[in-house]
């Protein structure tokens, strides 16, 4: 047990050395870093709990999703069978499906193949379930119902997440934060991390916001007054403006230009006004809408609608055919230019709600930080002393065992770019609690040795290797808890189980191999005759 | 130098008589604390019961409690706890989950950002909907018991199933006591806290392991040895190292209770509880005398090993 060839002596403070010097670029500022190779780049990472910032978990309203895919198949049902020219009566979403009846026995055999057309296999070509999105049936009467699949919005979720996620990235990176975390998390949500950032309230207005932008025009040929009574007319719907008060407005729910064929927005002041603007441009798609659009229609008044909401509903003066717009409409300095950070990254496929929000200021950060630091360095002389006098040189060995311990942790930290959470540091002063463990197993086990009589090296012998057994299955149930608790957890608390379950791996590494070679070398040299200890 | 010894070399001390009066002691306090659990109840943390959690700390000197309190009232939240840590300045403000799901959770930090205006800022902002809270209360319930059963899956394996078996007595004894202690003293039972009963069921286990280790050997090494002489002879030779470790982590876990701030206080305090109080006791009172009863076997397994197997590695 004390004996180690030469190569496996190097080896053991080679790798030591160079998990502890992983932990290096935590001592030098940031700036300096960057200019180091990338690999030697690796470092800590505070938690949101240390530097201060927000953690904002979002999920993407199923429901939502549903309603969406029902009505599209609502339009396109209707769409079929007006390209059809088939007679129909009563077409309404009931639960999860569209129904339609079709007036006679031609309409309806003409209809149904036509209908069946709109179910199609879920996930294109590849990895194709063999499943469609929608299941078409058909009842006495001539009705046909086309049910919406479970497996066809888990699909649609799925896909908004991912959309939803890049338009975060744009509309987040436009914020100037410092190095924003999205990601998704589970089937249906995403986790936003901003470091640093301290009002959130900015941040939830832009993540919150599903910037859906229509052109639309102004149903003037129908009463507004009838209309808000309920009696609105079918290809209209009444909208409110977004600002107080409220005024109803008559809309066609036809889409003149969708905000998709935007390809920039703009803050900006009006000339004449000087009041905030926010201007637009379309692509050539858009453009050539927007220009017949506005050309049929001058005299009348148009909408801007977002989110449901009218922001202006300008009268159209002359045909606008450049592409290209401006939107006026009670702007602060600030809204306009949200509106068009909005407008540039797009909209969400649909609406997030925000259902988690944990915001640490950056004082409360830097006081725990302070506070950890505190209680790590009087916990680590607590022990580093009661080792002493408990042990003696024994002791400092065990100390210094404990050092490198601790250093290989934080080498380790960094070179997983780990995250480092003041539950995270209580970890680590726990890991110099339990670490001297190893050390106190392998000296009692010595001393035990020399009471039944061995001599010391024999006794220092048995002691190692009847000691290691122990620890190692000692520290595995510890492992499998933090093992666990990393699995669970979240944040802070995740960042716990981390430095729990590293600080028991280097505990194992350091017992078996750094602190039996300082014994080791020790007993070479000063061939003791008794055992300090 | 002269060195510390904690625990004379040559302690004898009859802990398994002692099982007599431990193990009454036990049941009454388990049963005490189960009692607590479903009377008294667990004071659940934002992290399981939802609702907002907010951190102020006053621009003036001292925070107007009463003033605040009232101006939190008039918006008609429900429950509404105020309170002071930390310095004059510090509140914690609590508010309950308000009906309405997921949104009205946001609605309502608005309103008391509103309310409160630029008197006060904002040192932590906690919402959790009532879909993640209940998430994270199955999956911290969950964690605990995957938990249990992976360390007695290790421990079957590495032991026979009569130590599985009393490890996981002790475990549950571990944990039921220390939820009576969280009772007790009504501690913000939140993610932390698994996070410290699961750490405290590693510790505890890790000292349990410890004594079983011994118990095995010694199982090999005495073959006539009657049972509860070899059980206190483990539980002795293995003494000072229990000792010396607990005084190591006790003093590791002071440290963090008096200055780790009130971010750890409580995670600290149930360490502290769990690791120091209950889980030595239940590795010493508890998990080795209880092997009398679970009848652990000579034969098999432990006869076949020869002592000369762990010798010739010395």
């Amino acid at each position: 047990m004390l004996y180690f060839t030469r190569w496996k002596a190097a080896a053991i403070v080679l790798t030591a050395l160079i998990v502890c010097l992983f932990a290096v670029p935590n001592f030098f500022p940031e700036s300096t870093v960057k200019t180091w190779p990338k690999w030697a780049q690796r470092h800590l990472v505070l938690g949101l709990d240390l530097q201060g910032g927000a953690h904002i978990l979002l999920e993407v309203d199923t429901a939502a999703v549903r309603k969406d895919y029902l009505a599209n198949t609502l339009d396109d049902v209707r769409r079929v069978l007006r390209d059809a020219r088939v007679g129909y009566t009563g077409l309404v979403v009931r639960g999860n499906s569209v129904e339609v009846r079709m007036r006679d026995d031609a309409g309806y055999n003409t209809a149904l193949p036509k209908l069946r057309e709109l179910s199609v296999p879920l996930g294109g070509l590849i990895g194709s379930s063999g499943q469609n999105n929608l299941t078409v049936t058909t009842e006495a009467g001539n009705l046909v119902r086309l049910t919406l699949g479970e497996p066809a919005v888990l699909d649609r979720v799925r896909k908004s997440v991912e959309q939803s996620i890049q338009i975060i990235e744009k509309r987040v990176n436009e914020l100037g934060t410092v190095e924003p975390l999205i990601q998704r998390q589970g089937a249906d949500r995403i986790l936003v991390q901003v470091p640093g950032l301290q009002d959130t309230s900015r941040l939830k207005d832009i993540l919150g916001t599903t910037a859906k932008l229509d052109f639309r025009m102004v149903d003037t040929n129908n009463s507004i007054e009838q209309a808000v009574q309920g009696r609105a007319p079918p290809e209209s719907e009444v909208l409110y403006s977004s600002t107080e008060p409220r005024t109803p407005y008559l809309i066609e729910k036809r889409v003149v230009v969708p905000g998709g064929d935007l390809t920039d927005a703009q803050p900006g002041f009006d000339q004449r006004t000087t009041e905030p603007i926010v201007s637009f441009r379309f692509n050539t798609a858009g453009a050539r809408k927007f220009a017949q659009a506005t050309q049929e229609n001058v005299g009348k008044p148009f909408a801007i609608v977002l989110d449901n909401k009218v922001i202006s509903a300008p009268v159209i003066r002359e045909p606008i055919i450049g592409g290209s717009g401006q939107i006026s409409g009670s702007f602060t300095v600030q809204s306009a230019n949200d509106l068009s950070i909005l407008l540039r990254a797009g909209a969400l496929p649909a609406p997030l709600t925000i259902i988690e929000e944990r915001t640490v200021g950056p004082g409360l950060g830097a006081d725990s930080i302070a506070k950890g630091q505190l209680s790590s360095y009087v916990g680590a002389a607590l022990v580093i002393i009661f080792m002493f006098v408990t042990y003696g040189l024994f002791g400092l060995f065990a100390n210094i065992a404990v050092a490198i311990n601790v250093a290989m942790i934080f080498g380790i930290l960094s070179l997983l770019n780990a995250t480092l959470t003041l539950p995270g540091i209580a970890g680590i002063v726990l890991t110099v609690g339990i670490a001297v463990d190893s050390n106190v197993l392998i000296y009692e086990r010595i001393r035990e040795e020399v009471r039944a009589g061995r001599s010391p090296i024999n006794a220092i012998d048995a002691g190692f290797a009847r000691a290691l057994a122990t620890i190692l299955d000692s520290n595995i149930t510890t492992f499998i808890a933090a093992a666990v608790l990393f699995y669970i957890g979240t944040g802070p608390v995740r960042g716990f189980a981390v430095t729990l379950g590293i600080g028991i791996i280097t505990t194992v590494f350091t017992a078996f191999t750094v602190t039996r070679l300082i014994v080791a070398t020790w007993v070479r040299w000063r061939r003791p005759q008794t055992v300090p200890i | 130098m002269r060195l510390l010894r904690i625990v004379p070399d040559d302690t004898k001390f009859d802990f398994m008589q002692f099982r007599r009066i431990s193990f009454p002691i036990s049941a009454i306090l388990s049963i005490l604390a189960i009692g607590l659990y479903f009377f008294h109840g667990l004071n659940f943390g934002i992290d399981f019961k939802g609702g907002l959690l907010l951190e102020l700390q006053s621009k003036s000197e001292t925070a107007d409690l009463s003033k605040l309190r009232a101006t939190l009232s008039g918006l008609e939240m429900g429950e509404v706890q105020l309170q002071q840590f930390g310095g004059p300045a510090n509140v914690l403000v609590r508010i309950a989950e308000q009906p309405g799901g997921d949104t009205a959770q946001q609605a309502a930090v608005q309103k008391v950002r509103g309310a409160l205006g630029d008197s006060y800022e904002y040192r932590r902002v906690e919402v959790v909907g009532p879909r993640v809270s209940s998430e994270l209360l199955s999956y911290g319930v969950v964690g605990l018991g995957l938990a249990i059963i992976g360390i007695l899956i290790y421990l079957w394996f590495r032991f026979e199933w009569q130590f599985a078996l009393g490890a996981m007595i002790a475990n549950v004894h571990d944990i039921v006591l220390t939820i009576g202690f969280m009772s007790i003293t009504q501690i913000d039972f939140d993610l932390t806290s698994i996070a410290a009963l699961l750490t405290i069921l590693g510790y505890s286990l890790n000292d349990t392991v410890v004594i079983y280790d011994r118990i095995r050997e010694m199982l090999r090494r005495y073959k006539k040895m009657p049972m509860a002489e070899l059980l206190n002879g483990a539980v002795n030779q293995t003494l000072s190292r229990s000792v010396i470790t607990h005084v190591t982590v006790t003093l590791a876990l002071l440290a963090l209770l008096l200055f780790g701030g009130q971010a750890i206080h409580s995670f600290a305090a149930t360490m502290t509880f769990g690791v120091v109080l209950v889980g030595t006791y239940t590795s010493i009172f508890i998990a080795a005398p209880i092997l009398i009863y679970l009848g652990v076997g000579r034969g098999g397994d432990a006869l076949s090993k020869p002592e000369s197997d762990k010798g010739k590695k010395a």
